[in-house]
């Protein structure tokens, strides 16, 4: 046999445990996955939708009706938002204002004369009756003096989902590291299956490599997927290069590998390992930037945020993916992670409990 | 050297314990010839499972001297680790992979070794090489642990209370495993807390007990160590003066007597010649008896008769110094 052997099949054995566990593979590439469609789509640039309102049914009420059918059917790709109108009594429309099913109810005086009920701190009962005001006195022939157009931004690239994808991916790679070594290993130390290497004469470098090699191995699928899901399914550029954005994400998640195996160091059961994983990812979760930006935080702890690996690498990702950022730009990502992969990795080496 | 596989020294083990040090081997000596199959017995917590550890190389000792094939942890870690095979306690092993992936995955650590296939057949585990390690019994699991001790062909294999926790069937099966290996003139260290088993299995044990070898020979010779080779177990209805073991040690052919849970047990030279002369005793003193079995003389009454409890401490209560040991005349 030859001096590699014992390292392929290892490696072979770390791919196959996590082939064979199809809830696993759901939690890792399906997951992210459904989460990106379902806010992809939450967060989507819609028509402006219709706006409900109701109508009391008393005095001219059939007139102003007819008016917002005709808005309504004012052919063209008009901005202007179209109206969908609720009749009733007077008691029941202003019922249904209390408990907020309408925006706005509408009482229809004489034709030259209309009342409109609602609560001025809703925003959408103000934008109600702007909207339902504008349509009436146009209709009853005031003129609009100034020319004006209206410009939709829903570009590629500025959207939400182009920023959610380069959280998600980095979210993954977080997960990934600190679950693929982490646990893996303080599984193998609890089910003794650690001592039993270590009665062996199998080398420790390529037990680690094996499991390191392994992680880095499952990125691919990784990034392949979010970014193929961004890309075609959403649209969205990926302007920098696709070698940096892969490069990025192995530093990152070699960071994530060093503090999965720091956490792994001496833990010897599963429930610390968990605590541990926990305490690591909440504070990442919250402050890094995968959901919303990372800059919406006080000052004062955006030293703390920044030194993050999780805030770096998902910062690093939009540069390169959003803003097509070189290597050069990304020096400060780059090197925060390295320092992240370098001092865990010396560390947990150093105190690393092999039985 | 080479017919020593295995020499220990005055080896110490202390472990800082919460209510101060524990010695959990304390002293202990032990060879181990090449080719023979040795038992290590003893009680939980005697220091077994830490001087093999010692001997795998797994934990280091505190003091004391430890050569294993002739080689030394300390110089030869290496060589040893190629040279040796081991199962622990319970090692579980990961739930997705196959009996003969796992083989093939360890056989990788060494430089030479036997083939999975041979060594699946060696345990009569071939007909399961395809299957996930998770749809294993606890007894074929505990054969493909044996699978993965012998895939580098070792010429010393460690096996730690193999047979613990296994059904009779199972055991039985590893029994004829261990024993086909032992016919090949590998050596076999073996601990074990089941007495029987080191009878079957063992061509010398060594009984261990606080730390340290109390009694060392053949399964046999201990056992005739102790004089008689039968015991008699019997019972007395209850009677209002309390009877004590003594009463009974001056019986024909009556080597010890010693009060058990409900009864007593006699280790006697001729059963022929002590239950009638009992029977007699018994007349005399208006005793009647409830329960009266004869068996031969296992390594367990070794153990009672040398420490004075048995070896499974958890399930039965000390016979409180009541023996009347003749052992230490010898």
């Amino acid at each position: 046999m030859s001096s590699l052997a014992p390292l392929f099949q290892l490696y072979k054995s770390r791919l196959r445990e996590f082939f064979r566990q199809p809830a696993r593979i759901f939690w890792v590439y399906g997951f992210p996955l459904v989460l990106a469609v379902g806010l992809g789509l939450a967060f989507k640039s819609k028509p402006v939708e219709m706006i409900p309102v109701d109508l009391v049914e008393s005095g001219s009420w059939n007139e102003v009706a007819k008016t917002i059918g005709t808005h309504n059917t004012k052919p063209g790709p008009s901005l202007d938002p179209r109206i969908s109108i609720h009749s009733g009594t007077a008691e029941g429309t202003d019922n249904r204002l209390k408990t907020g099913k309408t925006p706005l109810v509408i009482l229809a005086i004489s034709p030259t004369q209309v009342e409109y009920r609602y609560d001025p701190t809703r925003p959408e009962s103000v934008t109600a009756r702007n909207a339902v005001d504008s349509i009436l006195q146009r209709a009853a022939g005031r003129p609009d003096p100034v020319k004006t157009s209206d410009i939709v931004i829903d570009e590629p690239g500025s959207r939400y989902i182009d920023f959610l994808i380069p959280g998600l991916i980095g979210l993954n790679t977080m997960g990934g590291g600190l679950f693929g070594v982490g646990f893996l290993i303080v599984n193998f130390r609890v089910g003794k299956l650690l001592k039993r290497f270590m009665a062996t004469p199998m080398p420790r470098r390529d037990f680690l490599l094996a499991i390191v090699g392994a992680r880095l191995t499952f990125l691919v699928p990784d990034i392949a997927v979010l970014l193929s899901l961004g890309h075609f399914g959403f649209q969205m550029p990926i302007r920098g290069s696709l070698l940096l954005v892969v490069m990025l994400d192995v530093i990152g998640a070699l960071a994530f590998a060093g503090i999965g195996l720091l956490i792994a160091a001496r833990a010897n059961n599963t429930e610390t390992v968990s605590g541990l994983v926990n305490l690591v990812m909440l504070p990442m979760w919250l402050f890094s930037g995968v959901f919303f930006s990372a800059e919406r935080f006080p000052d004062a702890i955006q030293p703390f945020i920044q030194a993050l690996p999780l805030t770096q690498l998902i910062s690093g990702l939009r540069m390169v993916i959003l803003e097509g950022a070189g290597p050069l730009q990304i020096w400060v990502p780059l090197t925060v992670l390295t320092v992240w992969s370098v001092v865990t990795f010396v560390v947990a080496l150093k105190i690393f409990k092999w039985s | 050297m080479a017919d020593r596989a295995i020499y220990v020294h005055q080896l110490f083990k202390r472990y800082k314990g919460r209510n101060g040090p524990v010695d959990a081997v304390n002293g202990l000596d032990l060879e181990v010839e090449t080719g023979e199959c040795f038992g290590l017995l003893g009680p939980n917590g005697a220091g077994k499972t830490t001087t093999v550890e010692i001997l795998e190389g797994l934990n280091t000792p505190t003091s004391g001297e430890v050569e294993v094939l002739g080689r030394r942890w300390e110089t030869d870690e290496n060589e040893i680790r190629q040279r040796i095979g081991v199962t622990l306690q319970e090692t579980r092993f990961p739930d997705k992979q196959t009996v003969r992936e796992m083989v093939t995955l360890f056989r990788s650590f060494y430089h030479q070794g036997l083939n999975p296939e041979t060594v699946l057949e060696r345990v009569a585990l071939e007909s399961k090489s395809g299957a996930y390690v998770e749809s294993l019994s606890g007894g074929q699991q505990q054969r493909l642990a044996v699978a993965i001790a012998l895939v580098g062909d070792p010429e010393l294999l460690f096996l730690d209370e193999p047979t613990t926790g296994l059904d009779p069937q199972s055991r039985r099966q590893l029994w004829d495993v261990i024993r086909e290996l032992s016919g090949r003139g590998r050596t076999t260290l073996l601990t074990t807390h089941y007495m029987d088993e080191a009878e079957r299995l063992c061509n010398r044990v060594a009984i261990v007990d606080k730390g340290k070898v109390i009694a060392l020979g053949s399964p046999a010779d201990l056992i005739t160590r102790l004089g008689g080779e039968h015991i008699v177990e019997f019972a007395i209805q209850p009677t209002e003066s309390p009877i004590e073991a003594d009463e009974f040690a001056h019986l024909a052919t009556v080597i010890s007597a010693r009060a058990e849970a409900d009864g007593f047990a006699l280790t006697v030279g001729k059963p022929h010649q002590a239950i009638p002369a009992l029977l007699d005793h018994l007349a005399q003193t208006e005793r009647t008896l409830a329960r009266l079995t004869t068996r031969q003389v296992s390594l367990e009454d070794v153990f009672v008769s040398l420490t004075g409890r048995h070896l499974r401490e958890e399930d039965e209560s000390p016979s409180n110094g009541s023996i009347k040991k003749r052992w230490g005349k010898r």
